[in-house]
């Protein structure tokens, strides 16, 4: 268990470091920093000036480099936009996209997995055939027309619910605000958490169904019919764990999306959270807080992946026996 | 269905409208930069700086200039090198300092390091010296005619308390700075800071020892400021009664916000010329097809391939009427401006075939057009238009279309032949245009110049602006230089960009047309 922990622990690393690499083989690409960081007034002394004082007339290995010789140390740089040090910005923006992300999460894993529940157990009734069919709008409706549309109808058209923003925060420790304990900062978490939460739900509902369908046929769940359990006994303590493992493979991967992708949703409501500060540092080459924004994402999927592995083991008995049977043989 | 119904209820129940009467709620689709005045030149900073801190004159929202920190100036009766400003007394700054020459002297010393972003706005200015405690004078290399307007934009800090702060230097992204003054102001105007997260929120409040209490309107007690990028959030946001001001109505919602009850639109010209540069200075371009020339370097071709462009219709279809068409490449604010020539520019596409076909191209070519497609209110739908219109005298254009971050170099490092710009000109002189756009590229001059135009007798009469102190013989040089760019048809003109300002109808103000509003002129009824 632990040696296999450890191997984990570096494949990741090498992943970061890669992706790391590629990140800064692309920043090239994105444009030149230099130009949104003088006037329009500057001279090509000046331009000169500033892109060797930056260090971006080297390749950008070298860039890399010296990037990694710093982050090593804590010190993620500072900002070509605001001038300020990049980890004080991502500490700041953070609390708004982990509070949008985890309440996403929540209505995603909830409401998926009781309207999966439910459709399953319904599968010809009325209700369910209508869920299943308004799911289909989660899925291919793309997140920005969705918030877009729930703007329109939530603030313009009735007025109940803020457009932009995340409300008044409370200040909760040296860093982390939070909008859980305002009335307006509940208000402006609706909109943005059912636009960013309701593919992922979808996802899940639909993934619920099918999977619990498809458990619902097998023989252990006629023997446990035939022995006179009750249907709520039968649907919930047998049916729906065995139906789990591949939600939690899922929703694993979804929450650490749910986290990467808020980037639409955030730019949608000005959340400002790290997907609003990612597209406004790729706007104006931002480079260091793309880099740290870039790793930060990386260090997230590489950690839930490494996360849900091990719940496997907790949840799916086999997995345990396989690999101790493995390793005596 | 009764729980989502109490929610409702709820929810209806708790919406009110918390905002006082004299709360100003503004939103624009960008954020100031930094607070320090002084680092960076661009609009958004310039904007809320101008809340905070004051110049020594500033441009109304007309765009005439009026004293702000200094009352009188002009150049001294026997020597046309030194001006002399005439400070306004009784000004404190926020901390209760009061406003001296010595400041005045700090601040621009401070503005021309080496740091400074603003610094190329003063190179002139060789010396700033205080004679007494209310009189400055400024010292230029030769006379300066024109030094007052490069001066609207640069704000009057307080020496002392930049000392006791450190923040003497500017400030210095490079350096791997941050510093006081970033994050923290002490001006002399009519609001002050209150807080500040960047990119989501600044709140200023009514500072009630300003000089100016009685001279205007000063109706606005508080500003909430609000970044919206996104623009149907920020329309919506206007629609919805979230904010009371938005600085960037996008063309297609205009109606909607005009329509709505309650809300106005207000449009004016804006200080910002949208032109096509041609490279017609290198012997063979790389973007076309046509091996061993450069189309481009005929005149007679990119007469023609103006005389294409149908500006009327990109102005309807494009721009949903939103824009002027331009016959020359400067706005008509500017010194040197001419209606003769702004209305030069005709479509014809007979002519221009004939144009074509007499430089020897009736069989046209091909070129690339680059474009930026986040910069201009609609750049990448114009060049698409452009495209189209060139295609009818054969010119096959394939567009390039690219974020500004990417497009700009393009044009600073030579690599396009074809390119959308656009320009303003916060000198409202045509020198400056001249300066960036007509001059041969150098070090010093025509770092905008992608057109590889070159001419020294037009250099000379460029240079010769910035001392020549007879107004009309320098109006004179000023006309002979715009001939000559007309002539050559050294950019072609499409049109001048129209501001639009949306507002809850108790906010009264006018455009201003450097897109730069100032709270102390709003009325709010």
């Amino acid at each position: 268990m632990l040696a296999y922990i450890i191997r984990r622990v570096f494949q990741s690393l090498l992943v970061l470091l890669v992706v790391g690499l590629v990140a800064f083989s692309m920043f090239s690409f994105v444009g030149d920093p230099v130009d949104n960081m003088l006037g329009q007034e500057r001279t090509q002394a000046d331009i000169e000036r500033l892109r060797s004082d930056l260090g971006l007339d080297k390749p950008f290995v070298v860039q890399y480099w010296r990037f990694l010789e710093q982050a090593v140390q804590g010190n993620f740089g500072l900002s070509y936009r605001q001038g300020r040090p990049v980890s004080e910005i991502l500490v700041e923006r953070l609390p708004a996209t982990l509070e949008l992300a985890f309440v996403s999460g929540i209505l995603a894993l909830v409401g998926g997995i009781g309207l999966g529940i439910f459709t399953a157990i319904r599968k010809r009734g009325m209700a369910a055939n209508t869920i299943m069919t308004l799911s289909l709008i989660g899925v291919s409706l793309p997140t920005f027309l969705i918030g877009v549309l729930l703007i329109y109808l939530f603030s313009v058209e009735l007025g109940w619910l803020p457009s932009f923003g995340r409300g008044d925060v409370t200040r909760i420790g040296n860093w982390w605000t939070t909008g859980f304990l305002t009335d307006s900062g509940l208000k402006a978490l609706i909109l943005p958490a059912i636009t960013l939460g309701l593919y992922q739900m979808t996802l899940i509902m639909r993934l619920v169904r099918t999977e619990m369908l498809e458990v619902l046929r097998t023989d252990y769940i006629r023997f446990a019919r035939a022995r006179g359990l009750r249907d709520r006994s039968v649907h919930f303590k047998h049916a729906l764990k065995n139906t789990l493992v591949p939600v939690i493979t899922i929703t694993g991967l979804q929450l650490g999306s749910i986290i990467a992708f808020a980037i639409i949703t955030e730019t949608v409501f000005q959340w400002p959270g790290v997907g609003l500060l990612f597209i406004n540092a790729i706007q104006f080459v931002d480079i260091p807080v793309m880099a740290a924004y870039l790793m930060m994402i990386s260090v997230m999927f590489v950690g839930i992946n490494l996360i849900v592995d091990l719940l496997y083991f907790a949840i799916d008995p086999r997995l345990r026996v396989d690999r101790s049977a493995g390793k005596t043989t | 269905m009764k729980v989502v119904g109490a929610l409702t209820a709820l929810l209806l129940a708790s919406t009110t409208l918390s905002a006082s009467a004299e709360t100003l709620r503004w939103a624009r689709a960008g954020d100031s930069l930094t607070l320090d005045p002084h680092a960076q030149n661009e609009g958004p900073t310039h904007t809320l700086a101008h809340q905070i801190y004051e110049p020594l004159i500033i441009r109304d929202h007309s765009g005439a200039m009026q004293g702000a920190l200094a009352t009188e100036w002009g150049p001294k009766a026997d020597d046309p090198t030194v001006w002399v400003f005439k400070l306004r007394e009784g000004v404190k700054y926020h901390d209760g300092a009061d406003f001296t020459a010595e400041d005045v002297v700090f601040s621009i010393n401070r503005a021309k390091s080496e740091k400074s972003n603003m610094k190329e706005l003063l190179s002139s200015i060789s010396e700033v010296r205080a004679v007494d405690d209310f009189t400055v004078e400024f010292v230029t290399n030769g006379p300066n005619p024109i030094l007052p307007s490069n001066l609207t934009n640069l704000f009057m800090m307080d020496k002392g308390w930049a000392e006791a702060n450190d923040v003497v230097d500017v400030q210095d992204v490079e350096g791997g700075e941050k510093t006081f003054a970033s994050t923290n102001t002490n001006g002399t105007g009519a609001f002050e800071l209150v807080s500040r997260e960047p990119d989501v929120k600044t709140v200023l409040t009514a500072n009630d020892a300003y000089w100016g209490k009685d001279d205007f309107p000063l109706d606005v007690s508080e500003i909430i400021y609000t970044p919206i990028q996104n623009a149907a959030t920020r329309v919506a946001a206007l629609l919805s009664g979230e904010v009371d001001f938005i600085q960037d109505v996008p063309v297609q919602d205009l109606g909607r916000v005009a329509e709505t009850e309650g809300l106005v639109v207000k449009t004016a010209p804006q200080n910002r010329v949208i032109f096509f540069g041609l490279n017609q200075g290198a012997d063979d371009i790389a973007n076309d097809d046509v091996e061993g020339a450069n189309p481009l370097a005929d005149v007679r071709v990119r007469q023609a391939m103006s005389m294409a462009i149908n500006r009327d219709a990109i102005k309807q279809v494009v721009m949903r009427g939103q824009s002027a068409p331009a016959g020359m490449i400067a706005p008509p604010f500017v010194n040197g401006w001419t209606a003769e020539m702004d209305a030069e520019s005709k479509t014809d596409v007979d002519a221009a075939k004939a144009l074509m076909a007499e430089a020897g191209y009736e069989d046209g070519f091909s070129i690339q057009l680059d474009c930026p497609n986040d910069r201009y209110v609609n750049d990448e739908a114009i060049c698409q238009a452009a495209v189209g219109m060139m295609a009818q005298i054969g010119v096959t254009v394939n567009l390039d279309a690219k974020p500004k971050a990417q497009h700009f170099p393009l044009i600073t490092n030579d690599q396009t032949d074809f390119y959308m710009l656009g320009w303003g000109v916060p000198t409202y002189d045509s020198e400056y245009i001249f300066n960036f756009l007509v001059h041969t590229r150098g070090d010093e001059r025509g770092s905008w110049n992608g057109t590889g135009f070159s001419n020294t007798d037009i250099d000379e009469m460029i240079v010769s602006l910035a001392s020549e102190t007879d107004l009309d013989k320098r109006n004179d040089t000023i006309q002979s230089i715009w001939n000559v760019v007309q002539e050559e048809q050294l950019y072609i003109p499409i049109h001048h960009q129209v501001l639009n300002w949306g507002m809850a109808d108790k906010v009264g103000t006018e455009v201003s047309p450097e897109d730069d509003p100032k709270m102390k002129f709003f009325t709010m009824n």
